[in-house]
């Protein structure tokens, strides 16, 4: 174990930064802003009266704690044992819900009375327009027109709660426009208005701030692993990375262990991997641009992934080594996500499907060997994608072609608590771990 | 080469975006010739977070006709002999990090304000600035408060970039109120005894004492807004309302005449003309 690996996740350094990463790049108008947003935070988050009440509304209203499920067939079939954090579950249908409740109550307590966001796929969009008729605030969301014509349904959703949906029709037209936009509307509304960032991107405090309100999906899925496999911790913990917010909750609960962080980026926008350093959204990261510093188009075909950048905690957690970050393709996303339904009955959004992909692919390699114990967030669920892969030749072949494919495991008839001892660990006392064995 | 700009009369520093049409540089010649103190140049970028709509329109129609940094930089040294006023390149910081401040000081640039780089992410640039021999103009806000506006003051070279309003670029319909309290802010702080002259680099060694001119910024749209940001600042930077016209296909000397406006509003103090009476409403 490095020492990178028993600091875990600290708060971030003065002006915060994570390494060289993160900074408050923003024009001279909104210094006060971040100055006193960042100071509205460090005060509620010591408050335990804020946490109470925040620890309420995840419960009574988000359905939190969300379910750990052993994913049994997926793991005989791959000769792994996987827990998935079910994200999916919570309110809205994704992890999203926590990062606005913690923003909504804090705009609340700062004196705002109206909530702006940014969105991509729309499930920050619909969890923003949530909370805010939660709340009674009024919300103004910002998305790219081509999100819009991809994303219809989402669009209804916050409409029907009360949102006014602002279409985005500069540059790309997608997530980074619509953030380039809400930072304009921010900087001419800032007396009354909080911006709702979705993702752990953007000025200090807004990377720990994100992170700090998704950390209860680490929090609580350390708990559930615990008790759900006789190591404790598990081998390897792996999320979808787009601006990271999924992942860099999830990784929070686990980076003072042992465990490997994987964070599983699409192909067509991995800034981990493809990116450069510069400075998109308020903090310096990395980000896909050209050799001038031109900001890229990202091409996913997960909406929520479809950003250039990413929060600078990941690119720090990637320099250091302490994370270590991949890409999956589309197609190899398609199918993860038909297999995870197939063996699962869990319909995951496209974004977590690029977590699964990996897993998936890594799994028997000396990336994920045999036996090796894994703790998935699945961030959100898929019912929103469900009009768009419905033109996916893949998603209505018969179910015989996939039968064909399936590895022996699933064919000698291993079923959840069946002959193969598959039971939930507390049950079988040796835990799911048996799985690979 | 640093800026050297006096306080004897309001200074006009009109903008254009670099590579927005292909004669870009005419429009610069012709702001010379009506009377701009210096320009500013803008580098085009595919994320102007802090642009209204005009700019923004600019900015994407020079990077749709192929527009480079390298480009404009290299257009802009090639006419520096016809070109006797300093040259300011407004830009974001991610541009400014990749192309470094040396290049720019070898096209002649003379000064530099980065709308994303406030003071406490600017140390960096500024001594690579101070290297160089650029000056590094910056901004203040109508909500930056006193002691902070006192350590920008301190740190600015060139001017003191004053935005006038909250929000974008772009042009508004009238002189946002705070502009002119925040100008006087900052020209009573600029005089108090140890902020201004006591950084070497930017001042005028014969007239060491003279103080920075404080430029308002951000939606003075109309010579008569240009007339009222000069009584209350020492001059003006104009940009969206000079755009539009360029968008809208004005030629080098539309602007020459648009620009000349503004320089006798400036200098009379008052109005000679309402080229743009037409406007109403936020075109922001």
């Amino acid at each position: 174990m490095t020492l990178a690996t028993q600091r875990g996740m600290r708060d971030p350094a003065t002006g915060g930064r994570f390494g060289s990463f993160g900074g408050r790049f923003v024009p001279e108008s909104l210094i006060p802003a971040c100055a006193a947003l960042e100071e509205a935070f460090r005060d509620a988050w010591t408050d335990p009266g804020f946490r109470q009440q925040l620890d309420l509304f995840r419960a009574v209203h988000a359905g939190r704690p969300t379910a750990l499920t052993p994913a049994w067939n997926l793991s005989a079939e791959l000769g792994i044992t996987l827990l998935l954090k079910r994200e999916d579950l919570a309110h809205t249908g994704s992890h999203k819900i926590n990062n606005v409740l913690g923003q909504a109550l804090l705009a609340r307590r700062m004196g705002k009375t109206r909530l702006i966001a940014e969105t991509g796929a729309g499930q920050h969009g619909v969890a923003a327009a949530t909370a805010a008729a939660l709340f009674g605030l009024r919300a103004t969301v910002y998305m790219g027109e081509r999100d819009i014509e991809r994303q219809a349904l989402n669009v209804f959703r916050m409409n029907l709660l009360g949102a006014e949906v602002v279409p985005v029709t500069t540059g790309s037209r997608t997530l980074k426009d619509a953030t380039n936009e809400a930072m304009r509307q921010w900087v001419a509304n800032v007396d009354d208005t909080h911006f709702c960032l979705g993702s752990v991107a953007g000025p200090h405090p807004y990377p720990w701030m994100v992170r700090e309100f998704q950390r209860v999906i680490g929090e609580e899925a350390r708990r559930q692993v615990a008790a759900e496999l006789p190591t404790g911790v598990p081998d390897v913990v792996v999320a979808c990375v787009g601006g990271g917010s999924n992942a860099a909750g999830t990784f929070a609960g686990f980076a003072d262990t042992g465990a490997r962080l994987i964070g599983v980026e699409a192909a067509g926008g991995a800034a981990m991997t493809d990116g450069t350093v510069g400075v998109v959204h308020g903090s310096r990261s990395l980000v896909l641009q050209n050799a001038e510093g031109q900001i890229a188009e990202a091409h996913s075909i997960a909406a929520g992934l479809d950003y250039p950048g990413v929060g600078p905690e990941h690119a720090h957690l990637g320099e250091s080594g302490r994370a270590q970050y991949v890409t999956v393709s589309d197609d190899e996303v398609l199918i993860a996500l038909k297999r995870l339904a197939r063996t699962e009955g869990i319909i995951c959004a496209l974004e977590s499907a690029h977590a699964v992909a990996w897993v998936m692919r890594a799994a028997g390699t000396d990336e994920l060997p045999h036996g090796s114990t894994v703790l998935l967030t699945l961030s959100g669920r898929g019912d929103k994608d469900m009009a768009q892969l419905q033109d996916q030749p893949i998603m209505t072949e018969p179910p015989a072609g996939l039968q064909a494919d399936l590895p022996a495991g699933r064919q000698a008839g291993l079923q959840p608590g069946g002959q193969a001892g598959l039971q939930p660990g507390r049950q079988a006392g040796a835990g799911a771990g048996r799985v690979a064995s | 080469m640093t800026l050297r700009l006096g306080t004897d009369r309001p200074l006009l520093v009109p903008f254009l975006t670099g590579g927005v049409t292909a004669d870009w540089t005419d429009y610069l010649l012709a702001y010379q010739e009506a009377g701009a103190d210096a320009i500013e140049v803008g580098l085009p970028f595919s994320d102007p977070m802090l642009d209204g709509t005009t700019i923004q329109q600019a900015s994407d129609q020079a990077l749709t006709r192929g527009a480079t940094v390298e480009a404009i930089l290299h257009e802009l040294a090639a006419i520096r002999g016809r070109l006797r006023v300093p040259i300011i390149v407004m830009a974001y910081a991610n541009l400014v990090l990749k192309v470094g401040i040396e290049r720019l000081a070898q096209a002649g640039v003379s000064g530099l304000i980065v709308s994303d780089l406030p003071l406490e992410e600017s140390a960096e640039l500024e001594s690579a600035a101070a290297a160089a021999g650029i000056d590094m103009i910056l901004l203040v806000a109508p909500v930056t408060p006193d002691d902070r506006l006192r350590q920008i003051c301190l740190r600015s070279q060139g001017f003191v970039y004053a935005v006038s309003v909250m929000g974008v670029t772009g042009e508004r319909t009238t002189l946002a109120p705070e502009a002119e309290a925040l100008a006087r802010r900052a020209k009573l702080l600029l005089t108090e005894p140890g902020v201004d002259g006591s950084h070497a680099g930017s001042r005028d060694d014969e007239n060491p004492v003279q103080r920075l001119p404080v430029l308002i910024g951000f939606g003075v749209s109309t010579p008569e807004q240009a007339a009222v940001a000069g009584r209350a600042g020492d001059g003006v930077v104009v940009g969206a309302a000079l755009m539009r016209r360029v968008l809208d296909g004005a030629s080098p000397a539309d602007l020459r005449r648009e620009v000349g406006a503004l320089r006798a509003a400036l200098d009379q103090g008052v109005s000679t003309a309402t080229p743009y009476a037409e406007i109403s409403g936020d075109r922001g």
